[in-house]
């Protein structure tokens, strides 16, 4: 649910298929910059109503982010 | 009671510094810096203190005024590029200045200029100043980190002041802090006592970019909202929206948030970088001297950095 989510949001900034992201997808590739991923966060905070921290996690790639998320909507 | 806008100044030091500039040194390139952070160029003191550029701020801004010096009761300043601690960056503007009136800086960083627009109002509201200068003035390439590629590339130098009298103008103002220095940190000289026990930083800005870009943004979208709303304004009272220049992805992500027109926000990040205390009286005077400020426009200031705090007033031109 969640990476179905992540997935719609970035397809929907990139203007790509759904189809083309994937868990193991480098956010380098899809030319997404660190605060390009801070908005990502900021927009799936404000879709299910709850602060996620980045901490000290590093997010990589889409499938890294979509963990950070889950642990946090537990 | 609280003042009026008179008049505004500005000064940035002459040598110019692009990316290209930068990246013979750094490992950084012009695409990536104008991509992450929207800064082309930026001005650089090769031998002005931050006072020294405070100083031809506050003289722009007593002559666009038509005040003279001798006339100002308090000259407020911020800085967190200056020289000295002490004397204190408005102690070295009086003295440039060749004033002797009361002066006192405000350390509030990247909001400060918000924070002494505040004090102000509260000398004006109690009788104890008929003229203020408010001078934002830094010298931030001296606390830059230049082999940090991810935050020498942000920064520029400058000063610009407003010189303000009793009035009506101040509108209304909003303050939030979050006291920590885990986001942004800029620490003091080490020192050498034998004394000490605990570990030291650099002496250098240092910066989280990530919490901060979350910690801005939030701060612009909140921060004007509940001013708006306490106001009884919308967007469309709002003439423009003078940030501080902290970065134009902070600045397009808060004006998708709050679903306005780009053109409310000005923005001249490209050509100064981030001057700290002194972005918002830069940008206000480039609008004053291009004449887009009419009389009685309504501004919105917001501000957020270093504290962490953000700040933001409604001020009518």
């Amino acid at each position: 649910m969640v990476f179905e989510k992540v997935a719609a949001m970035l397809a929907e900034k990139l203007e790509c298929e759904v189809s083309e992201i994937k868990p193991d997808t480098k956010f380098e590739a899809l030319g997404i910059d660190s605060l390009d991923v801070m908005e990502l966060l900021m927009n799936v905070e404000e879709e299910f109503g709850t602060e996620i921290e980045l901490g000290e996690n590093k997010v990589n790639e889409v499938g890294d982010l979509v963990k950070l998320i889950e642990s946090k909507l537990k | 009671m609280s003042f009026q806008v008179l008049g505004s100044g500005m000064y940035v030091p002459p040598r110019i510094v692009t990316n290209e500039d930068i990246s013979k040194f750094v490992d950084t390139n012009d695409e990536w810096i104008m991509q992450r952070v929207g800064v082309k160029q930026r001005h650089i003191s090769t031998n002005e203190t931050a006072a020294d550029m405070g100083c031809k701020a506050a003289l722009a801004a007593l002559e666009n005024s038509g005040v003279k010096k001798e006339e100002i009761d308090l000259i407020l300043a911020a800085s967190v590029s200056g020289e000295s601690i002490s004397p204190s960056v408005s102690c070295m503007i009086q003295n440039l200045l060749g004033v002797s009136c009361m002066t006192m800086d405000v350390n509030a960083a990247c909001s400060a200029f918000i924070f002494m627009l505040e004090t102000a109002a509260g000398f004006f509201a109690r009788g104890r100043a008929k003229k203020v200068l408010v001078i934002g003035a830094e010298r931030l390439s001296r606390i830059v980190d230049w082999e940090d590629r991810g935050t020498c590339v942000i920064f520029g130098d400058g000063a610009g002041a407003l010189v303000l009298e009793a009035g009506d103008s101040y509108i209304d103002s909003i303050f939030d802090v979050k006291g920590g220095a885990d986001v942004i940190d800029i620490p003091q000289a080490i020192g050498k006592s034998p004394f000490f026990e605990g570990t030291q930083k650099k002496p250098y800005i240092h910066m989280a970019g990530q919490e901060t870009f979350k910690f801005a943004v939030n701060a612009i979208c909140h921060d004007s909202t509940q001013l708006l709303e306490r106001q009884g304004f919308t967007w469309d009272d709002v003439k423009y929206i003078v940030p501080h220049q902290a970065n134009k992805r902070i600045i397009d992500f808060a004006c998708v948030k709050l679903k306005i027109p780009h053109e409310k926000f000005y923005v001249n990040i490209d050509r100064y970088g981030n001057t700290s205390s002194a972005s918002i009286p830069i940008a206000l005077d480039e609008m004053n001297r291009k004449g887009m400020l009419k009389k009685n426009d309504l501004l919105l200031l917001p501000a957020f950095g270093g504290g962490l705090a953000s700040a933001a007033c409604l001020l009518r031109w």
